[in-house]
């Protein structure tokens, strides 16, 4: 059916609020997580299992000479060990993305003859103990005869270059260009034109919860069923079914507690088949559980992308056109989506300012990595970090207040939906009404005068401000690789309690409540009625998971429908047995009147009751109460907001002190403030965490140096500041909720925020841009530089206007 | 090679014959069965496994079980009693403080610890008692906020909290 513009059935709750919707209510999964009795895939322990550790290349480009796995196979308690040899039944890790010229690398499970980045797996032990199958992973001798190995990307592209893969003579994965308007006009007639180089440097999405399959093969029944710590429990039943050539009937995936993805589990890894394959060799259920060290090296990382952005303008701060070009790491191989995330990133260069011309230019690259893919935000990032870096360059170099700038810049509320140039249909936003408050709640004049102040007394303080649009509700099916539609059967249980079945998949954003809210208000029951299932294959009917702020907007929705068909089906009962028409017949606390006419009523369990009993039900009437609704969106949803932060430099040490912290998001209607909150909470944490301290790094051996929790800078809670929210509402259109998903939006607002604010910081000394992370190192070598030899300004007069070039001089504050 | 260690956990002893190498955390939920002190990073840096060893927090993960032989450990699923939960258990439901869960057990722990030495943290006390309990899903600040809670119930009397219900 096709999408309504507008809710249905429930103009009388503004704003979407209702009983429950819009309540902070607790959450109905925590009982059982604060008491530690829930079940993670590492909680399970089934009759006979064994357990399974991978040995994994420590070489970044090698060819494999020889294998000896005797060691390890004589090693007591030692079941087998399996080589590529073993394993050449196992389908290739797969990549979900298609587009022209596009190179695919064949992905084995198991590394064959060759290894192209450290902790590849070559050679799987099962044994009847953790500690004996981790030991005799380590006694896998190989022999390696090291390659050149490929880090650097630019160095990639040039002639002078080692392969990742022969087969394609070059280590380009992809080119795409998005182009719209007229990008050579707008930049002869400028009257500016800034240009930068930024690094957003590769980054560990690190859940709490390391990877983890536990995989039971029953051959009587011939039934596999997969537990594995994933955000895509039916996606993965599909591919676990190709890999391992059993038909997909005879496979069942379990989701069950998931510790965090962040997009890092989803995917389909290596492992997802190698240890159902091995369940199926061995006969046991085997168990995986990936180390910490694991987890850096071998499950997917986010961003690595250099990028070279310009923008055309007039005098007058007026955007008149903006080209860039994006690098993209995609690793050694492609994992399920890698190749798709850049053009995610191109998508979104428009931001949320009017830019009459565009072009973007991405280039996908192999280098001797692990695999990038999505990681929280997933592509927006990177998008928002180069449109809101360079948005404050211009203003600086306009003079220009930066706040006023965006101001001048942003599509007007009337102007939604509105189309950008780069194709999307935003579907409605007040970025105005966004930015005033977050100026407002931050006291932004009075930070500025605070600044000013600052300076005179020789310190750096420093305001950034961050202006967003992202793209959530991933998405429409047409846009999308396997499909954007999300599923939901509810069915009411014959004592009225109801179960909701959903394709979502949530690992940590508490649709368990959120959901059973929605379906609460609907039904005129309390959430502790409705029961929320998910991640079970056998379960739940095909879904496509939790990932690009998805779950609410597409899976809610889904779940909304199908409970629209259950009241319409009430309602032809309850008129038959109230002798009234079903348009006539309204819900109430578990009670369905009549409105019209002598109130006549019966309760919610009595018609449940004739429901499930069936003696007196209207000719035609399917006896039961369940329905099932595919929720295809119309199209995306444009989550936005406003963040402002300030700090203080050290221009000592280059430390960097966050003084404040403000954001104010837009989700569209909320169903639950208090997760709202902790989703924005998070992403904070997760994008300031870019900004200033977490960082990947590869050496030029292609050794991860910052592979463990001592070297990766890992947010704390004393890194923080409490942070201020606020929000404003505005439903979006796309959806019968009007709500829009938030559990990317701190993550992308927040990193050009804080870069912003410690330029800002920095400008009197000339520094107009730092890499990230900020780590004091950083930012204290970018003050002595600056101290030493004033910097070159980068941007340029056009060639109309020649006047004085560059303002980035020194100057002490 | 095994040793015998006799492990009171949650107030009921357990003993097994463990190899030496084997650590408090796998014997918590391998021998013990109890599963809610997880395992983050096996090198004491994530702060998930925390439990209380003498009633001090530590990390489970870089404990032997043999060095626990003789102590009392409390894990996570000893703090609650029969459906009362613990006031940090109420504190983090209330608050917010946990998504996914998997940091929430070791949270928990450290925080009990804190407030035995402390019942009236300020925010930056807090977050600098959690300084080794890592949380990639809530950006610290509803913790802090169940951390505070939990004090301010825990600095009532019994019954007047009892009485609140």
């Amino acid at each position: 059916m096709a999408t309504p513009a507008k809710a249905p059935g429930r103009p009388s709750k503004a704003n979407g609020k209702g009983a429950w919707v819009g309540r902070r209510l607790k959450r109905k999964e925590d009982p059982r997580l604060i008491r530690g009795i829930s079940h993670y895939t590492d909680d399970f322990k089934l009759a006979g299992m064994v357990y399974c550790a991978f040995a994994r290349s420590p070489h970044a480009h090698a060819d494999i000479k020889s294998i000896n796995t005797d060691a390890a196979k004589g090693t007591p308690g030692v079941i087998g060990v399996f080589t590529a040899q073993d394993t050449t039944s196992i389908g290739p890790v797969p990549c979900a993305i298609q587009m022209p010229g596009l190179k695919v690398p064949r992905h084995p499970v198991l590394a064959e003859g060759r290894v192209r980045y450290v902790g590849e797996p070559v050679a799987v032990v099962v044994a009847e103990d953790l500690y004996v199958a981790r030991d005799a992973a380590e006694k896998v001798e190989v022999e390696y005869e090291p390659l050149p190995v490929v880090t650097d990307m630019e160095k990639a592209l040039s002639n002078d270059t080692a392969y990742v893969h022969d087969e394609f003579k070059s280590n380009q994965a992809f080119t795409h260009t998005l182009k719209n308007g007229n990008l050579e006009a707008a930049f002869k007639k400028a009257d500016k034109v800034v240009k930068q180089r930024m690094i957003n440097q590769r980054l560990c999405p690190l859940a709490m919860e390391p990877r983890a399959v536990i995989a039971e093969y029953l051959p009587g029944e011939n039934r596999l069923t997969v537990w594995s710590s994933t955000q895509i429990p039916h996606l993965l039943k599909t591919q676990i079914s190709l890999l391992v050539g059993l038909p997909e009937t005879s496979v069942r995936v379990i989701a069950p507690e998931v510790g965090g993805g962040f997009g890092s589990k989803l995917n389909v890894y290596s492992e997802e088949g190698v240890v159902p394959w091995l369940s199926m060799k061995v006969g046991r259920p085997v168990k995986w559980n990936e180390g910490r060290r694991e987890n850096f090296m071998a499950t997917i990382h986010g961003r690595d992308t250099i990028n070279d952005v310009e923008l055309a303008l007039k005098k007058d701060g007026t955007i008149l056109g903006m080209r860039s070009r994006v690098l993209a790491d995609m690793g050694a191989y492609h994992q399920l989506l890698t190749p798709l995330i850049p053009q995610l990133t191109a998508l979104m260069h428009a931001g949320c300012y009017k830019i009459p011309a565009i072009q973007i230019d991405i280039i996908g690259v192999f280098t001797n990595k692990m695999s990038t893919d999505a990681y929280r935000g997933a592509g927006r990032p990177e998008a928002t970090y180069n449109v809101e870096r360079i948005m404050d360059i211009a203003a600086r170099e306009l003079e220009m207040d930066p706040a006023q700038f965006r101001l001048k810049n942003f599509p007007k509320s009337k102007e939604f939906p509105y189309t950008t140039i780069t194709g999307l249909t935003y579907d409605s936003a007040k970025y105005q009404e966004s930015l005033a408050k977050a100026l407002k709640l931050s006291g932004y004049d009075s930070l500025r005068k605070r600044q000013k102040s600052a300076r005179k007394n020789g310190k750096y303080y420093g305001i950034g401000v961050s202006t967003y649009v992202e793209i959530c509700a991933i998405g429409p099916s047409a846009a999308t690789p396997a499909g954007g539609w999300e599923s939901a059967t509810v069915r009411i249980e014959p004592t009225g309690k109801v179960t909701l079945l959903t394709g979502a998949s949530p690992h940590g954003q508490g649709e368990e409540t959120t959901f059973a809210q929605l379906i609460a208000d609907e039904l005129g029951l309390v959430p502790d009625d409705i029961n929320v299932v998910h991640g079970d294959t056998a379960v739940v009917p095909y879904g496509l998971g939790t990932y690009g702020s998805r779950a609410t907007a597409v899976g809610g929705s889904a779940a909304y429908m199908a409970t629209q068909k259950l009241k319409a089906k009430m309602a032809t009962l309850a008129a038959h047995l109230l002798e009234s028409k079903p348009s006539d017949i309204v819900f109430g606390r578990r009670s369905l009147s009549t409105k019209s006419g002598k109130k006549k009523s019966l309760s919610f369990g009595d018609v449940v009751t004739a429901a499930y009993t069936a003696h007196k039900i209207p000719a035609g009437f399917e006896p039961g109460l369940e329905a099932t609704h595919f929720f295809e969106p119309s199209n995306f949803t444009f989550p936005f907001g406003a963040h402002i932060a300030s700090v203080e430099v050290d221009a000592e040490t280059g430390e960097v002190k966050i003084d404040k912290y403000v954001a104010v998001d837009d989700c569209g209607n909320v169903i639950n403030p208090m997760l709202v909150a902790g989703q924005i909470h998070g992403g904070l944490a997760q994008g300031i965490g870019q900004a200033m301290w977490e960082e990947l790094i590869y050496n030029e051996d292609g050794q991860l140096v910052t592979g463990t929790l001592m070297d990766y800078t890992m947010p704390k809670a004393h890194f923080f500041p409490e942070f201020v929210l606020d929000h404003t509402v505005t439903p979006s259109p796309v959806n019968p909720m009007g709500v829009k998903g938030v559990g990317e939006a701190g993550t992308i607002a927040s990193t050009p925020c804080m870069v912003n604010a410690v330029c800002d910081a920095l400008s009197p000394l000339g520094i107009r841009h730092i890499d990230m992370p900020l780590k004091p190192e950083r930012v204290w070598r970018a003050i002595r530089q600056a101290e030493s030899a004033p910097p070159k300004a980068e941007s340029e007069e056009s060639p109309k206007k020649q006047s004085k070039k560059g303002t980035a001089g020194r100057r002490r504050p | 090679m095994t040793r015998n260690v006799a492990i009171t956990v949650n107030g009921t002893e357990r003993r097994a014959s463990v190899e030496p190498r084997l650590l408090l955390v796998h014997f918590l939920r391998e021998n013990a069965g109890l599963t809610g002190t997880h395992i983050g990073c096996e090198t004491s840096l994530c702060g998930a496994c925390t439990v209380l060893m003498d009633g001090r927090a530590v990390k489970s993960c870089t404990v032997l079980a043999v060095q626990a032989d003789g102590r009392q450990v409390t894990t996570v699923e000893g703090l609650a009693s029969g459906d009362q939960l613990h006031p940090i258990q109420e504190g983090f439901w209330e608050e917010h403080g946990l998504q996914c869960g998997f940091c929430t057990p070791g949270m928990i722990m450290c925080s009990h610890d804190l407030l035995g030495h402390n019942s009236n943290p300020s925010d930056g006390e807090i977050r600098e008692a959690l300084n080794g309990n890592i949380c990639r899903c809530t950006g610290y600040q509803n913790i802090v906020a169940a951390v505070k809670n939990a004090a301010r119930k825990m600095s009532k009397p019994i019954a007047a909290r009892a009485g609140a219900r």
